[in-house]
């Protein structure tokens, strides 16, 4: 990994090379979003324009009603903006339908959500091997990939638990090996340890630290600034804006 | 983004769709899917179930009930013969009035067909290839110690062959008997088993009035097939009957039949009883009739005799089978769409219930498509196990009836097979709606969905 300077990037235009040869898997183009209710318009995005590149770890900070949540759902191509350009990859998903924007959810992202959401009725297995059942996977295939998984969250004497018999930070580990299953350009995780209590969530945020370790793109939304400060890059919206964009660590 | 180095979106696009068309795999994985939210709803899905269920079992069971009792009448009037025409006595509406009402002094009441009709319709009539005429007379019929009263039938040779009687032992009197105004007898299967409890009959003779007549016949029981008797005044529906030949019968008990009945003052006289006109065309048989009926009409001042035709009765009963069916066939049919409708309302429910799931699902990849026929199966489930049980239980229905009520049920193949694909569609139809309601959710929205 190279080292990365600590920077800022308040403009427009995409924070300028970070460093050569780092490979740019995202990049939003002056982003807004709109919502429409009846007459009422109201912008929540203001044109974000940022870059994140292959293996790095970042956070995005903000107040509530700052638009980070619309962020996530336009980054984990949940929603479309109404004006600017995402790319994914080299895929612009601004001129994308529904089907191929399900395809790149499947295929590119992977989702961990505060509140787990994992599928009640399924075991753990089987909530790993979703996507992948999504993917096409064989059978054979997608239950090999999540063992694999389960093994690396912790999870492997528990595979045919149901959520309801997980405590917390193990539903949360389930979570993750979900999100790792087809192997994802980002990884997006909102208030990952939000419901958590702090031993489960220094497990989980540990995990993080290994999932960076090994290379994986990671963007987390957080409130907590303990949280921020473990990652290595830190973006901060204030009312639909970028108001800081600064490397922490190298 | 030039050094960017992943395949593309749309390279990878093509390996996914290439493993993701239609297989069983994949079919296996939304039905499991979809049993295993049907199980997580047991009760909720039974009932959705019990809809089909009984549409289903409603539309087997009566079919086969009605098409068993359409099957037993057909198979009443075919025993009559189709080609046949029947011509009974009946004593006038008029005089059965006046000696009910035990007015006026006892008399002698005269009426019914006679000798001199049947040679009229017999010669005049076209396409008439036989006529059978036959004399019924009440009498106690012994066999020693034994008694029993019977309609003592005195008729022709071919009677057994024009309806459709067979002999379980023994045989019919011949023509030579006929001519020698012989004492022989063929009893019915009752009257047999009913004198001759314990001896064979054949070989042994019974006694009727001073006479003694030969057993050489008996016939097979009738069941069912005495529904012509039914109208008939004279022969009442006792299928206990003894068959003497005519000739006899004329010389045993006179040229006129006299029957005392119950109030003993009363006696009537009636020189045939009943006739089967035999036509040799069967698409001639309802016109013969008409014409016989005009003939008879001509000849006789009050109405004293009744024409069937069996065949126009199986017209009118095949006519009555197909309404009921189509009756029957309407409220089923209602019953299956009130248990389709039940399964929408089920499934537009479950949907509601699980937005959360449609939100986690089209967040990990699923399509639209993916989300359909997830519900889809599921509805068709729902439908097919409940046409399943239904299928099962309208079969096992008719059968119970037929063994405690001895209803002719008859299941035929058409009928699970029609009901079945029936409420497989239903489920296709009542799960498109709601099938259609998850897939377009909004994934955020789902997903912020409590």
């Amino acid at each position: 990994m190279t080292t990365l300077d600590s920077h800022s990037a308040q403009g427009a235009i995409p924070s300028p090379g970070l460093v050569a040869g780092q490979s740019v898997v995202a990049r939003l183009e002056d982003i807004r979003k709109t919502y429409y209710m009846g007459a009422l318009s109201v912008e929540v995005l203001h044109g974000i324009s940022l870059d994140f590149y292959a293996g790095d770890y970042i956070s995005i900070m903000g107040p509530s009603g700052c638009g980070k949540s619309t962020l996530m759902n336009i980054l984990g191509c949940l929603d479309q903006a109404t004006e600017g350009k995402y790319y994914l990859g080299s895929e612009d998903t601004s001129q994308l339908g529904d089907d191929e924007l399900s395809g790149i959810r499947g295929a590119r992202l992977g989702f961990i959500f505060q509140s787990y959401n994992l599928i009640q009725q399924l075991d753990v297995l089987e909530n790993i091997e979703m996507p992948l059942f999504y993917q096409g996977y064989s059978e054979s295939e997608s239950h090999e990939i999540a063992m694999g998984l389960a093994e690396r969250v912790g999870l492997e004497d528990r595979l045919d638990h149901k959520p309801f018999e997980l405590s917390g930070g193990q539903q949360q580990r389930v979570a993750i090996a979900r999100a790792l299953a087809v192997d994802p350009l980002i990884i997006l995780a909102d208030e990952p340890t939000g419901n958590l209590d702090t031993k489960s969530g220094a497990e989980i945020l540990k995990l993080f630290d290994d999932l960076h370790a090994q290379g994986k793109t990671l963007i987390m939304v957080t409130h907590s600034d303990e949280l921020a400060e473990r990652t290595k890059r830190e973006i901060r919206l204030i009312d639909g804006t970028v108001e800081s964009d600064e490397r922490l660590h190298a | 983004m030039s050094d960017f180095t992943l395949d593309t979106f749309v390279e990878h696009q093509a390996r996914a769709a290439s493993r993701s068309k239609f297989n069983l795999v994949r079919f296996k994985k939304i039905t499991q899917v979809g049993v295993k939210s049907i199980f997580s709803h047991g009760l909720r899905s039974m009932l959705t179930v019990l809809g089909i269920v009984i549409g289903v079992a409603a539309v087997i069971a009566m079919l086969a009930v009605s098409e068993g009792a359409s099957f037993e009448a057909q198979q009443q009037f075919r025993d009559l013969g189709a080609s046949n025409i029947l011509i009974k006595s009946v004593k006038p509406a008029a005089v059965e009035e006046s000696t009910q009402r035990g007015f006026g002094p006892p008399q002698a009441v005269i009426y019914g067909l006679t000798n001199a009709h049947i040679t009229t319709i017999r010669d005049t009539i076209p396409g008439v290839s036989n006529v059978i005429a036959s004399r019924i007379v009440k009498k106690n019929v012994w066999n020693l110690g034994i008694s029993m009263n019977t309609d003592v039938v005195g008729t022709a040779v071919d009677y057994p062959i024009s309806r459709n009687y067979n002999l379980r032992a023994g045989r019919f009197f011949s023509e030579s008997e006929m001519r020698d105004h012989a004492n022989v007898v063929v009893l019915s299967d009752e009257v047999a088993s009913e004198l001759f409890p314990i001896d064979n009959p054949l070989g042994n003779s019974i006694k009727i009035d001073s006479d003694y007549y030969n057993v050489v016949g008996i016939m097979e029981s009738e069941g069912f097939s005495n529904l012509g008797q039914n109208q008939a005044g004279s022969s009442n529906a006792a299928p206990s009957r003894v068959f003497i030949p005519f000739t006899a019968s004329k010389s045993r008990f006179g040229e006129t039949t006299t029957r005392q009945t119950a109030g003993g003052m009363e006696s009537e006289t009636v020189e045939l009883h009943e006739a089967i006109i035999q036509v040799e065309d069967q698409e001639a048989v309802i016109e013969v009739g008409e014409i016989i009926d005009q003939i008879l009409q001509r000849r006789h001042r009050d109405v004293d005799y009744t024409i069937e035709i069996p065949l126009a009765l199986l017209r009118q009963a095949e006519e009555s089978a197909l309404r009921d069916q189509i009756v029957a066939g309407a409220i089923a049919g209602i019953s299956l769409l009130v248990g389709g409708i039940g399964i929408m309302n089920i499934m537009l429910a479950s949907v509601t219930e699980r937005t959360r799931e449609i939100g986690i699902r089209r967040a990990l990849g699923a399509k639209k498509r993916d989300i359909i026929a997830q519900f889809l199966v599921e509805a068709v489930i729902l439908s097919g196990v409940g046409g399943l049980i239904g299928v099962v239980l309208g079969i096992i229905i008719p059968f119970v009836i037929s063994i405690f009520w001895g209803m002719t049920t008859i299941v035929t193949p058409v009928a699970p097979i029609l009901a079945f694909s029936i409420s497989a569609m239903i489920g296709v139809v009542f799960g498109i709606y709601p099938s259609m309601r998850a897939a377009d959710m909004d994934p955020v929205e789902a997903l912020r969905h409590e």
